[in-house]
């Protein structure tokens, strides 16, 4: 319907323009319908499982690195918030698990995952209600407080959390009560493969609503979303509470998997970390959080193995490259490029 | 608690101070000027700690000329930086100055873990700045009187410099409003790059200071950033009198709160920040 009344609306025009609405009324349309190449990354996550059946403990790492870069794309993809201490809600997560275990015994797996959600998504709120007001520096300087503030809180009472060698005698129980951790990681593989499908399937059905089409345009121009009489602090709230909640699933998943926690998780660097995937995939395109994870993690496995110093180099002149150079990242230049060759086939 | 533990939070407390001024101030004017988060600042310090080192131990220079050659050094060479690098940024988003300024962060910590190894290093001191002095009340340590005494030179020449002085004059109608300095022909660029390579310079020189109080490693880059960030942010960007009184405060508290609730630890400042924060967003000096 509205592609026909964009026709009726401008007969007298040249065909190009008339030709060009059609096609910006169709990507409205369309915008959100499955492509055939969404499917590669869950291609390549069940091949994963059986070309590397001896390295799924690390593959789990990876899926959790992805689904920690997608709840951070959220938030500064779509949103636009630029936060340095997205590792509080991942700590939060890992916390949550790992002192159920320790000090209430209690180590079933998912009813601990759940509350782990439901504790970081609540200090999302919290926090982002009242850090959403700033911007700039400021809201840097906040986001990174409260991330350290509460890793000061743990280092104070390092009788319940363990300080930085970590929460003692973690013990998760068998996933369903039936399929144990065996050596190889495959449960937890499959099982946190499932719930990356199940986050990315949430997160791709959020921003592809009118919800997430107004987070972008807060990113865009803030000013106007105001003008208009959208709920910006409202929408940032609410997706910052939605991020929060995510990052803290995978915090939660990192501790099960592992069973092991120590107060690290809240580090700086690891803020630090989750940003520079997202940003080397590229941001504000939902499979950015795949490409840069699983290229980040798998550099770093076999880099660091060579030498961390070199690692720690690479990893800082890739920054300074990326922003340069290829701003949007990984798939930016993927985008790039693909258009070149469609380019060079047509000429 | 006895007097005696309040003068002694009170002293080491503000030679801690001093140094964290040293090297925040230019990270606060940089950032007033430009609005550059750079987070590589702390990079500029460690290189100076690193140049204390070599030349006193390798080249035997005496420690106060290696502490104003590294100054020197430090400042020169990061002219080029700014050049190429960071003024490619200036009107870009803070993400990707934070992008680029941390990438910087790593490559330095990288390259000098290469050269210097990880572990921690000290720096010979000459035998009038080691031991204790008594300055009336009770004896303290020497090298840390000294650290208060130059900070206080310091302050005293930043702030001639800032107020009294043409060029100070400059900056100041910059970090007010850029704009209109720039529109009455006030060459902002280059006066940019001046207060960089000064910033750079005085940051070097802190982080010589540093090497006795703080430790050096190559890690130093990003171990006290989040110090650094925090005295600008609270002492409101550009501010002489600002990063003084954050720097005092951090200083203080910090040192207070070690000594008399040592597992606390760093608690009470990024409470103190937070709130700082939440009730004056642009910091007790900042500019709304």
């Amino acid at each position: 319907m509205a592609v026909s009344d964009i026709q009726t609306a401008a007969p007298a025009r040249d065909a190009s323009t008339t030709a060009a609405r059609i096609r910006a009324a169709d990507f409205v349309v369309k915008r959100h319908y499955l492509r055939w190449w969404e499917a590669l990354p869950w291609l390549l996550i069940i091949a994963a499982y059986f070309v590397f059946p001896d390295r799924l403990t690390f593959g789990t790492q990876v899926l959790i690195g992805i689904m920690f870069a997608l709840s951070l794309d959220l938030i500064l993809g779509y949103a636009g918030i630029v936060t340095l201490g997205h590792a509080l809600f991942f700590g939060i997560g890992a916390y949550t698990v790992a002192l159920l275990t320790a000090r209430w015994n209690w180590g079933e797996p998912i009813s601990a995952m759940l509350l782990a959600i439901v504790l970081s998504a609540a200090a999302g709120l919290v926090s982002g209600w009242f850090l959403l007001r700033y911007r700039g520096l400021t809201l840097l300087m906040l986001t990174l407080a409260a991330a350290i503030l509460v890793q000061e809180a743990g280092n104070y009472r390092s009788d319940i959390t363990g300080g930085y060698d970590g929460v003692p005698g973690m013990e998760i129980w068998k996933l369903f009560g039936v399929f144990e951790n065996d050596l190889y990681g495959r449960t937890y593989y499959v099982y946190v493969g499932v719930l990356l499908f199940i986050v990315w399937y949430i997160v791709r059905r959020i921003v592809y609503s009118p919800y997430g089409a107004a987070l972008t345009g807060i990113r865009e121009n803030v000013r106007r979303m105001h003008a208009i009489g959208s709920p910006v602090h409202k929408r940032l709230v609410t997706a910052y509470t939605l991020a929060a909640g995510l990052a803290g699933m995978a915090g939660a998943l990192f501790a099960q998997s592992t069973a092991y926690t120590t107060l690290g998780v809240f580090d700086f660097d690891n803020s630090a970390k989750v940003m520079v995937m997202l940003i080397l995939g590229g941001t504000g395109r939902l499979y950015g959080a795949f490409i840069g994870a699983a290229v980040y993690l798998v550099l770093e496995d076999n880099l660091s193995k060579l030498s961390p110093t070199f690692w720690q180099f690479g990893i800082g002149l890739l920054l300074v490259l990326t922003v340069l150079f290829a701003r949007r990242g990984l798939l930016g230049l993927l985008e790039d490029a693909i258009k070149l060759f469609r380019r060079g086939g047509n000429a | 608690m006895s007097a005696s533990a309040i003068v002694s939070i009170l002293f080491d407390g503000l030679a801690y101070a001093m140094v964290l001024f040293i090297i925040s101030v230019g990270l606060s004017i940089t950032m007033g000027l430009m609005g550059f988060v750079n987070l590589a600042h702390g990079a500029f310090a460690m290189a100076g700690g690193y140049l204390v080192v070599t030349l006193t131990r390798s080249w035997g220079v005496p420690f106060l000329p290696s502490l104003l050659i590294a100054a020197v050094v430090v400042g020169v060479a990061s002219i080029p930086f700014e050049r190429l690098l960071y003024s490619r940024l200036y009107k870009a988003t803070e993400l990707d100055q934070v992008l680029l300024t941390i990438g910087l962060a790593f490559m330095a910590i990288a390259s000098y873990t290469y050269f210097y190894g990880p572990s921690p290093l000290t720096v010979p001191l000459p035998s009038f700045l080691t031991g204790q002095i008594d300055i009336g009340v009770r004896t303290v340590p020497t090298y840390r009187a000294f650290t208060i005494v130059v900070g206080a030179v310091l302050i005293a020449l930043l702030w001639y410099g800032f107020e009294r002085t043409n060029i100070g004059a400059k900056i100041r109608a910059a970090v007010d409003n850029r704009r209109m300095a720039q529109s009455v022909g006030i060459n902002v660029d280059r006066l940019f790059t001046l207060t960089f390579a000064l910033g750079s310079g005085l940051a070097a020189f802190g982080g010589g200071l540093a090497i006795q109080t703080f430790g050096l490693t190559p890690s130093f880059a990003v171990l006290y950033l989040v110090f650094f960030l925090i005295i600008v942010s609270v002492g409101g960007l550009g501010s002489l009198k600002g990063t003084l009184i954050a720097s005092i405060l951090l200083g203080v508290f910090d040192i207070g709160g070690k000594y008399l609730y040592s597992d606390a630890g760093g608690f009470f400042i990024y409470v103190l920040t937070v709130l700082v924060l939440l009730i004056k967003p642009a910091g007790l000096y900042g500019r709304e």
